[in-house]
């Protein structure tokens, strides 16, 4: 009886039938497809993107200097040189970030006492002209610290929303 | 509209045939390219994805931009290769899915070629097709290739036999082998179209349509988790393009023959009903392409939802089901036929 029953359903494409049924329903569905640049998907403000450097309020530079940074990067992708400076003030001549080595942990950011380097939510870059600029995969002083003062505000509020949780 | 036909009468008569032959491919080839970029946003719907929507409005220039970046591609010809077959294997791949629309009758009286053997015509280039990828598969000199082509090869010819009863029994039916009179045989509406007495004919043909253009479902041939692309691994450019053609003219020849010999090609499927006047002004082959879009959506639907099926499994089908139930159904249509029982076949046929 069983095997007369597999026959039928067998027979007249029952299986098939339903398949077609669940692809059929699924044409009307509402498509996931996000149009990349013209539509982007949410980030969170805890998103680890692209490097920066923050200033404080009065234009003086945050970081000190002190390479707890450069000490918990697992894939030793900081170089810091540093000296007192003319005012007596202990800042960094040489901060850098190579991309290439950066594995976006986000240890550097948690591990700093002044809250001077960040990871932005900016993901969309490049290195443009590999055959100029032969070191355009590291972020140098100045780079970090642009890209800080073009996204302050954006990094500012993303600090004080996360800061109860921190 | 006068100046146009006084004009073609003055052509030499090989011009006018050319035109007509024009007339018909012209139109194929736009459907074929547009056929390709509604089954990539159909499996794409299915898929919960939406489709190519970058080249112009929707993506409506995907085609025209895939063949341009075709006939700009370089045509390689393996070192190994036999040269002259690697080259005619693609239009012998073609030419066959083209030539079947001679005998096509698009509306009552719009026909290229009306002769009497049209289903048979239309049966030996059908077939021919197979010699385009078998020569493709040994030209290409490689294993793959040739193994897809042997695959394929095997494939289209056990399905053949399936699709070649089922057409016998359309041939019971209508009695008259000229696909104009088996369309004219199915006059009276739609319980009167051969889709229904032929029930299992009409399905089977379509399945074998299916697995004889080589498509998903049955699409062992191109394999491309295992044998890459099967017979037409080797090609590239306008060459692999040719073959792209062929496969897609064959899907829609395959679509418009169901529709003409199971669902009473040109005829409206309201003859016979009260609402017949209000569709008076529809013309033939209207009803001809919107029967015809079914069946080619229906392959784009097989595509988005069946996985493939085991070569055993391909043979199994088609030996073991399919050519013993036309047999039978061929014998019910016999005896249909002679008995005069249920949708009397013989309305308006040549009998």
């Amino acid at each position: 009886m069983k095997a007369v029953i597999h026959y039928i359903r067998s027979l007249f494409l029952l299986e098939l039938f339903k398949g077609m049924s669940v692809t059929g329903r699924y044409l009307f569905k509402k498509k996931f497809t996000l149009n990349y640049p013209e539509q982007k998907a949410p980030v969170s403000p805890r998103f680890r993107g692209l490097h920066a450097q923050r200033r404080y309020p009065n234009g003086e530079e945050r970081c000190i200097a002190c390479k707890l940074c450069e000490a918990v990067c697992p894939a030793n992708a900081i170089t810091i040189e540093a000296e007192p400076r003319a005012d007596g003030s202990r800042r960094t001549t040489r901060y850098e970030i190579d991309l290439f080595k950066c594995i976006f942990c986000g240890f550097c950011e948690e591990s700093c006492p002044v809250d001077a380097i960040v990871e932005t939510r900016v993901y969309e870059y490049c290195f443009e002209d590999f055959e100029r600029a032969e070191n355009a995969h590291i972020m140098t002083k100045e780079k970090l610290l642009a890209m800080g003062d073009k996204y302050e505000a954006q990094i500012a509020a993303d600090r004080a929303a996360q800061a109860k949780y921190r | 509209m006068e100046l146009l036909i006084s004009l073609y009468e003055a052509l030499p008569v090989w011009l006018q045939i050319l035109v007509k032959i024009v007339a018909i491919v012209a139109p194929l080839m736009v459907l074929v390219a547009y056929y390709t970029y509604a089954e990539r946003k159909v499996i794409g719907y299915m898929q919960v994805r939406l489709g190519p929507n970058r080249v112009g409005p929707k993506g409506w220039l995907q085609p025209i931009a895939d063949a341009v970046k075709l006939m700009f591609k370089e045509i390689l010809i393996p070192t190994g290769a036999d040269k002259t077959l690697f080259l005619i294997a693609p239009l012998l791949s073609i030419g066959p899915a083209l030539a079947a629309w001679a005998v096509f009758p698009f509306d009552a009286e719009l026909v290229l070629a009306d002769i009497n053997a049209g289903l048979l015509y239309i049966l030996a280039l059908t077939s021919l097709g197979v010699y385009g990828v078998i020569i493709a598969g040994w030209a290409s000199n490689s294993k793959y290739a040739f193994l897809g082509s042997i695959r394929s090869a095997a494939q289209i010819v056990s399905y053949e036999i399936a699709m070649g009863f089922a057409l016998v029994g359309v041939l019971v039916a209508a009695g008259s082998l000229n696909l104009g009179e088996i369309v004219k045989a199915q006059q009276g509406g739609v319980l009167h179209w051969f889709w229904l007495p032929l029930l299992p004919l009409f399905v089977i043909y379509f399945i074998s349509g299916v697995a004889e253009t080589n498509r998903a479902p049955f699409d062992v041939a191109e394999g491309e988790s295992e044998i890459v692309a099967g017979f037409h691994v080797d090609y590239s450019g306008m060459a692999f393009a040719v073959f792209f053609l062929g496969e897609y003219a064959n899907m829609i020849l395959v679509s418009a023959l169901t529709a003409l010999m199971f669902l009473g090609g040109w005829l409206s499927p309201f003859q016979g009903t009260f609402m017949e006047p209000w569709f008076d002004w529809v013309p033939g082959i209207a009803w001809l392409a919107v029967k015809t879009f079914v069946f080619m959506f229906l392959y784009l639907w097989f595509r988005a939802t069946f996985p493939r099926y085991r070569y055993d499994q391909i043979m199994r089908l088609g030996w073991k089901v399919f050519i013993p139930i036309t047999i039978v159904w061929i014998v019910v249509v016999g005896a249909m036929q002679v008995y005069d029982i249920g949708w009397g076949f013989d309305q308006g046929g040549a009998r």
